[in-house]
């Protein structure tokens, strides 16, 4: 479900590239024509360039937070993304969010499940003490049995490293 | 008779008694690898000899596979038949000694099968201590169908290694592990369940869901194992004849995984993560209840029991690394053992309780090691980019584990290693395979 969810956003986002003219545009009904209209002569509604769509969160607003090795401790860079993350849940109200924790391949199985774990917590507990409802939020972790870089070298392990937080739920086109 | 047991006593007791073990304890750990110390025994097998019409192909591949089993324990060498000056082909016969003591066979091991009109086979054998002259132990006969063969071969093999070693054999045991396919960003992963070497492959489960860390129970009857069905990782129980499957734990906004059966099999151990925090939990397998066995707000996790049931070892990164530790069965108060540079994982309890196996990391490698339950006399049995996962053969002699090789190719396979270091090589699995655990003895 989650796998056919990020599908439909990247189609989405490819789509609407041509489309977008003003990011901010949302609200900003003067000099549009009639205004009821509102976004559709600025974006396609959902893509990338609405700011209400999971496309925009992911793109835009950045969905992931990296980790240093075998830490789960937030950097001022994630704790940034999490801040427009949070700005970004508050404002839209009908969506919920899976936050994935993952590691890198160093390390055994079991120890990275619990590793990842600790990492979608402090992601969590990040965005709740930003005012994001806490029933809003899910966590789970996938250790090091899904790495999106493959080689075995820091470049692709930083990148592993990872917590995402997956918005689903909402407006679904 | 006696110098034919002996050469192979001298062998099993190097693993008891390394000559390292004294350095282990203040210089460098030592890596033990297949330093070809053991002069392994040689011994003959003739092709069984075929007591029905038909039977004889099978005859053949009955003695083929114990020449397998015995000679892939690295213990002991097969003679080739091209040197035999003569062979067994009357199972009742008197062995001529003198022809198998000219090519130095110490060891011959006759066998006969035949195959009644329903189908059911019968395997004999007799195993000869040819330079005393004499049979080492009485005669055996197996029964069984014919699709069973590679089993009774199985027990052929382990009834000789067990007259020859005086320990139990391993070789009418199975594995359950999870088959690898495809790339490492899009790993395919199912259970599967094969013969300890490999034979009789059978699939689980598919492949839609991740599944991790398959354990037997002790009569190898049912399988836990972790999968993310449910879309969170939980504990499932399987069972192996029916394959039907139920998840174990299902507490909304948990994860569970790592799971290990009680030694009587009426309780499971195994780890939830609630939030951040990782602990140790046990169940009764049948009621359901639960009882928390750790609290700290560490990582707790892999455990493992004690064969009798009364301690559990661990790991938890209490101090800061992945480090063992081991508490009561009841929880409680835990001790750690492992002292070493590096950091400890995945403890798994030798079958004899002698030894604790585990994945140790240390400057950049992997490891799989064995220490004594206190914790003294670590020794390191592999080393390379990433083995990890330890289990146990039934008689507490090798440990199977995962090798994973790095780089945008890796991948995955399944080795084995004698607990003295030697004899590591790979397990044949068809396609990739990760996290071995080694049923006990068939019956």
């Amino acid at each position: 479900m989650i796998k056919a969810f990020t599908k439909s956003v990247a189609v989405l986002a490819v789509v609407s590239l041509g489309a977008c003219t003003n990011p901010n545009g949302i609200g900003d009904g003067g000099g549009f024509g009639s205004g009821n209209n509102g976004g559709a002569g600025q974006f396609e509604p959902g893509s990338a360039s609405d700011p209400t769509s999971p496309a925009y969160f992911q793109q835009t607003i950045g969905d992931r937070v990296l980790f240093e090795v075998d830490q789960s401790t937030l950097t001022d860079a994630g704790r940034t993304v999490l801040s427009a993350q949070a700005g970004w849940l508050i404002t839209n109200t009908d969506y919920v969010a899976i936050i994935e924790g993952h590691a890198d391949e160093q390390g055994t199985r079991e120890y990275n499940l619990a590793l990842g774990a600790r990492r979608a917590n402090a992601v969590r507990e990040y965005l709740v003490s930003q005012g994001v409802a806490g029933v809003r939020l899910k966590n789970v972790s996938y250790g090091k049995e899904r790495p999106i870089e493959i080689c075995s070298a820091e470049a692709c392990y930083a990148q592993n490293r990872r917590a995402v937080t997956i918005i689903s739920g909402g407006l679904t086109s | 008779m006696k110098k034919f047991i002996a050469t192979l006593l001298v062998g099993l007791v190097g693993l008891t008694q390394a000559p390292s073990f004294a350095e282990a304890q203040n210089g460098p750990l030592r890596i033990e690898i297949t330093d070809g110390v053991i002069e392994p025994l040689p011994y003959a097998v003739p092709d069984f000899v075929a007591e029905s019409a038909g039977a004889s192909q099978l005859a053949t591949d009955i003695a083929r596979v114990v020449a397998a089993d015995l000679s892939g324990t690295g213990l002991f060498r097969e003679i080739s038949k091209d040197a035999f000056i003569s062979t067994v082909t009357n199972f009742e016969s008197p062995i001529q000694f003198s022809d198998w003591k000219a090519i130095n066979a110490q060891a011959l091991i006759s066998g006969a099968v035949s195959e009644d009109s329903n189908g059911n086979i019968a395997v004999k054998f007799r195993v000869y201590d040819v330079f005393a002259g004499q049979e080492l132990g009485g005669g055996l006969r197996f029964r069984g169908t014919r699709d069973g063969w590679r089993r009774m071969a199985h027990k052929v093999a382990d009834a000789v290694y067990s007259r020859i070693t005086g320990e139990t054999g391993y070789f009418d045991s199975r594995v359950v592990y999870v088959s690898e396919t495809g790339p490492k960003n899009d790993r395919k992963k199912r259970l599967a369940i094969m013969d300890y070497d490999g034979a009789n492959l059978k699939f689980l489960t598919n492949s839609e869901n991740i599944v991790l860390a398959p354990r037997f129970s002790p009569t190898g009857d049912r399988v836990l194992y972790t999968s993310y069905e449910t879309g969170f990782p939980r504990v499932f129980v399987l069972d192996v004849g029916s394959v039907s499957r139920r998840v174990l734990d299902s507490q909304q906004g948990t994860m569970s995984f790592a799971p290990r059966f009680s030694p009587d099999g009426n309780h499971v151990v195994f780890s939830v993560t609630d939030g951040g925090n990782t602990d140790i939990y046990r169940m009764n397998i049948g009621s359901g209840q639960r009882t928390r066995l750790t609290s700290s707000p560490s990582i707790e996790t892999a455990p493992s029991f004690s064969p009798d049931g009364s301690q559990i070892v661990f790991e938890s990164d209490r101090s800061g690394t992945q480090q063992l530790y081991i508490m009561s069965a009841n929880g409680g108060e835990a001790k750690r053992i492992s002292f070493g540079q590096g950091r400890y994982g995945t403890p798994v309890w030798s079958p004899r309780g002698d030894l604790i196996a585990f994945t140790k990391q240390s400057k950049g490698r992997f490891h799989i090691g064995v220490m004594r339950t206190n914790g003294e006399e670590e020794r390191l049995l592999t080393a390379s980019f990433l083995d990890e996962g330890p289990t146990w053969a039934p008689n507490g002699r090798v440990i199977m584990f995962t090798r994973e090789t790095q780089g945008a190719n890796g991948s995955a396979a399944l080795y084995s290693v004698d607990v003295s270091g030697r004899n590591l090589k790979p397990v044949r699995t068809q396609g990739g395979g990760s996290d071995p655990s080694w049923s006990p003895l068939q019956k």
